[in-house]
């Protein structure tokens, strides 16, 4: 048994007069909930209990006059209801005045939880003009003070309800709609930008500001995200030896330059060669043009390549892999996407088929001849150039016997093709005509071994004699 | 077979809103619905019609407070038929319109209604007869709430036209002598107004110890003492927990507050609405439901199957056509690659009764349960010039203001033209503006919207025309 007295209201507060009682007894009481409605001479204020139980008596009554400290009810403890041990008593709260709430950045802390009992309501209703106005008589109480039925209808929305119920006492960044929209799209979250206006308001500038001092630091910082640039050694005055222009690097040949010096400084890099007789297969190709006519994805080597290294992927899975060796460990990739290097008139671009090994000939013949289009009319997406695993770059259009590919890391291997050229073959005793087709296999030697090089080029080049394997292996 | 990269089932104010949004962005699109036209349940059933019976309503009693002023109307004669002729014909208008809008935008009009095949295949079975395939690059899943109708509120003996939901009451089948209105929240109040207008002695019967659970009790209290006046009576805390169907009308027996039974000519039960998630197929995906019935989706209104969106009160509450269609415009945008997310700060709620109220944002009651610390800045109507002349003092704006940066977090008004002055709150509310920004932006004299701002004054103890010093 325990008495809810009047606790400290707030400063210069120190008695005030009963507008309503909001328990009766009987009820059971959570910490918190209102008890009483109290006008004092500055302001019509929710009392809230500051312990659990049941109500076994009240000795205020409405009209009342009471002071802090003086007994409102008396409740009987019953046990779990009171989860919390109960406070000392109110009386010996320290002088308590509504608890400072400091507008904390707002991904400061979790919710905050409803203020230590022994304060102050937590609720200050100005004193109301309007007062008498409207009649008090049937008021919704606090949480859980009404016996709602839980059956059937009631949780079904009645009204239109408020959802979006305030997250946490730290008040949302005050920022407009399209303000905050904006540090979405830049990826800045507008939690953590500093307002400069007034009342801390966010403006654009500010976003902008905040993500220029984001890229700053992240360049700066030794962890930083942005790729080592291989400097070199200083350069000459060319100008001594003849007239020269400097152009700015920009755009894919800056990525390029980067990307590419990154991973040749990483990677120790080994290139195999290899022939494959593609003589069937350039029979059945010349066949189907002529069948598909115009207008139909043609069935190029690059095709059937990406096709075959698919397959070879799901052979060799050492070969569909990255290396981490931050964390010593390599990430085995379960899918296999196949970049094709695509030559455009701004550099070079190298989009992705995905699920290439679910993928008929045909399919992977309409998606590449698709990419290579939105490559070259630039409307290829930043998504379809993501998450490769193994690379491919055909030059066997514009020449050449053989080459060594880079790999694009974070792939572990790329397959270079160069052109295909009618050649003496020592076959069967004597020497016959057949149409060979230059491979390069580079990988990163970190993750594969020479053998295995050996052996997943020989085998890409025996399904490219023997296309019909592929229906066997794959 | 249909090919689109975007297809909306529901063609209600969220589902046409997305259709067309993506049409605008250059996406195929097609849009399904039984319907003549788009509109749902907002045009064809809900908020219009009802709009358009609550203004004629409300022209009805301001013709009979007009003896007050020394202007007396006999009492009016009400031709029911020519009276549903205009609801119909201003549904009619307005869902011509967006079929037209549909149409212009090259949005291909399904009628009919769906059903999941899998993730990129539908099938719609057509309301002209046959069916058709819908293959599609991503849903969206507009499908909307209907009303719902506990078992203890069905007739023991089958349906009777004389227990109707808010559909069959919007119809105006006649004007019953005694209507009982059971549901005390917007919609039953709503249309209980318009038929205590055209005559009807309506009984509203409510659970909850108030009407409009949810919404602020001080707001509410200034809308109960008019419904006082016009309902014959309103009874809280009561359930209704039997109905019978007698040859004189419908016998309601009550239970809590209110015990007995009574006769009424008509009962329009009006509870609340479910969601309506009962798409067939829908088994067939990953699309998941919560325990209330509602899809699952997060902040950018994707279900758990990637190439499935779910938008407005099938999603959740509130349930309303602006938060609907400002889902469904996130939806399609996110389709269309750009980083969005759906963030109110506030969502405008109105109930369109005589005086209307409207709040946004955090209310009173969040702020208590949460435990947050808020200033409340009242003006009551009383003191405001435009209010005195349109003799409808009955009106209260609220400001719901955060004390240690002043910015506004929530506002309440009750009053004559709530519904459209919240509007300026919500605005004020998402950008962040603090109560100086109220109090500072010169607002037109003598209007109603004068209150927001005074509002914004006595929180600083200033306002003109309420003398409330700031608390020292």
């Amino acid at each position: 048994m325990a008495d809810f007295t009047l606790p400290e209201l707030g400063e210069n507060i120190s008695a005030g007069d009963v507008l309503n009682v909001l328990v009766k007894v009987g009820d059971t009481l959570a910490k918190d909930q209102p008890v009483l409605e109290l006008e004092t001479d500055k302001a019509t204020i929710e009392v809230p209990s500051t312990i659990a139980g049941t109500v076994t008596a009240i000795k205020v009554k409405a009209g009342d006059k009471v002071k802090v400290g003086q007994a409102i009810l008396s409740l009987a403890d019953n046990g779990a209801a009171a989860s919390a041990p109960a406070p000392p008593a109110p009386a010996a709260a320290p002088s308590a005045t509504p608890p400072p709430e400091p507008p904390a950045p707002a991904a400061a802390a979790p919710p905050a939880p409803a203020p230590p009992a022994q304060t102050a309501p937590t609720l200050v209703r100005s004193r109301d003009a309007e007062r008498g106005e409207a009649a008090p008589a049937e008021r919704v109480r606090g949480a859980g003070a009404s016996g709602v039925e839980k059956d059937n209808v009631i949780d079904i929305a009645r009204g239109p309800r408020h959802v979006v119920p305030p997250a946490s006492d730290a008040p949302s960044a005050p920022a407009a709609p399209s303000v905050r929209r904006m540090a979405r799209e830049l990826g800045v979250d507008i939690n953590q930008v500093p307002g400069t206006g007034d009342a801390g308001r966010i403006s654009v500038e500010d976003v902008k500001a905040h993500a220029k001092r984001l890229i700053t630091a992240a360049a700066s910082s030794p962890s930083g995200g942005s790729a080592p640039r291989p400097m070199g050694e200083p350069l000459p005055d060319f100008s001594r030896w003849g007239a020269v222009e400097r152009q700015p690097m920009r755009g894919i040949r800056k990525k390029t330059a980067e990307h590419l010096g990154a991973s040749w400084a990483t990677i120790p890099l080994v290139t195999q060669y290899d022939l494959a007789d593609i003589t069937g297969f350039e029979e059945i190709r010349r066949r189907h043009t002529k069948q598909a006519g115009a207008g139909a994805a043609p069935l190029t080597v690059t095709t059937l390549a990406v096709k075959i290294i698919a397959a070879a992927l799901r052979q060799f899975p050492q070969f569909n892999v990255s290396i981490d060796m931050a964390a010593e460990e390599i990430v085995v990739k379960k899918y296999v996407h196949i970049g094709v290097a695509v030559d455009t008139d701004r550099g070079l671009l190298v989009p992705v088929v995905r699920d290439a090994d679910t993928k008929s000939l045909m399919q992977i013949s309409e998606e590449v001849a698709a990419l290579a289009e939105k490559a070259r009319s630039r409307k290829l997406s930043l998504e379809e150039m993501q998450g490769g695993t193994f690379s491919l770059s055909n030059l066997g259009g514009i020449g050449g016997t053989s080459f060594t590919p880079l790999v694009n890391a974070p792939e572990v291997a790329i397959l270079g093709i160069s052109r295909a050229r009618m050649e003496p073959v020592f076959k069967d005793g004597q020497f016959v005509p057949r149409f060979m087709l230059p491979l390069s296999l580079s990988y990163d030697h970190r993750a594969i071994d020479g053998a295995d090089g050996a052996r997943f080029l020989r085998w890409v080049a025996d399904v490219f004699e023997q296309p019909f394997l592929l229906s066997l292996q794959g | 077979m249909i090919a689109v990269q975007v297809v909306v089932v529901g063609g209600g104010p969220g589902g046409y809103a997305a259709a067309f949004l993506a049409a605008d962005l250059g996406l195929k699109t097609a849009l399904i619905d039984p319907e003549l036209n788009p509109g749902g349940v907002c045009v064809y059933r809900g908020c219009i019609p009802s709009k358009a019976l609550l203004h004629v309503a409300k022209l009805v009693t301001e013709a009979r407070h007009a003896d007050a002023w020394g202007i007396t109307f006999s009492e009016p004669a009400i031709n029911l038929d020519k009276l549903r002729a205009f609801k119909n014909q201003v549904v009619a208008r307005l869902t011509g319109g967006t079929g037209l809008l549909a149409k212009s935008r090259k949005v291909q009009y399904v009628r009919g209604l769906a059903s999941i095949e899998d993730a990129h295949t539908l099938r719609v079975k057509l309301t002209s007869g046959g069916e058709e395939t819908v293959q599609f690059e991503h849903a969206i899943l507009a499908t909307g709430s209907v009303p719902a109708v506990p078992a203890s509120l069905r007739l023991p003996g089958g349906d009777d036209p004389r227990v109707m939901d808010s559909t069959a009451a919007l119809d105006l089948p006649d004007i019953p002598p005694s209507l009982l209105v059971v549901g005390g929240g917007y919609i039953g109040l709503e249309l209980g107004s318009v038929y205590a207008a055209l005559g009807s002695a309506v009984t509203v019967v409510e659970m909850t110890p108030g009407l409009l659970p949810g919404a602020d009790r001080d707001l509410v209290d200034i809308l109960a003492k008019s419904i006082s006046r016009t309902m014959k009576a309103v009874l809280l805390n009561t359930r209704v927990v039997q109905m019978k169907a007698e040859p004189a009308g419908i016998r309601v027996t009550f239970d809590g507050g209110q015990t007995g039974d009574a006769v009424f000519d008509r009962v329009l039960v009006a509870v609340g609405r479910r969601p309506n998630a009962s798409v067939p197929g829908l088994d067939r995906t990953q699309v998941r439901l919560d325990e209330r019935g509602f899809i699952v989706v997060d902040d950018q209104m994707r279900t758990a199957e990637p190439s499935i969106f779910a938008i407005g009160d099938v999603v959740g509450e509130p349930m309303l056509a602006h938060k609907a269609s400002h889902e469904g415009r996130t939806a399609v945008e996110v389709i269309a690659g750009h980083k969005v997310v759906f963030e109110p700060q506030a969502i405008p709620a109105v109930v369109f009764t005589d005086p209307e109220l409207a709040w946004a944002g955090l209310t009173e009651a969040q702020a208590q349960a949460a435990g947050r610390t808020v200033s409340i800045a009242k003006f009551p109507w009383a003191a405001s010039g435009r209010a005195i002349t349109l003799d409808r003092v009955d009106g209260l704006t609220k400001l719901l203001i955060d004390p240690a940066t002043e910015r506004i977090l929530g506002a309440g008004l009750v009053g004559s033209g709530a519904g459209e002055l919240i509007a300026e709150a919500v605005v004020a509310i998402e950008m962040g503006a603090t109560a100086s920004d109220l109090k500072l932006s010169i607002h037109p004299h003598p209007t109603l919207t004068e209150t927001l701002m005074e509002a914004g004054e006595v929180f600083f103890g200033q306002s003109t025309h309420v003398y409330k010093p700031k608390r020292p």
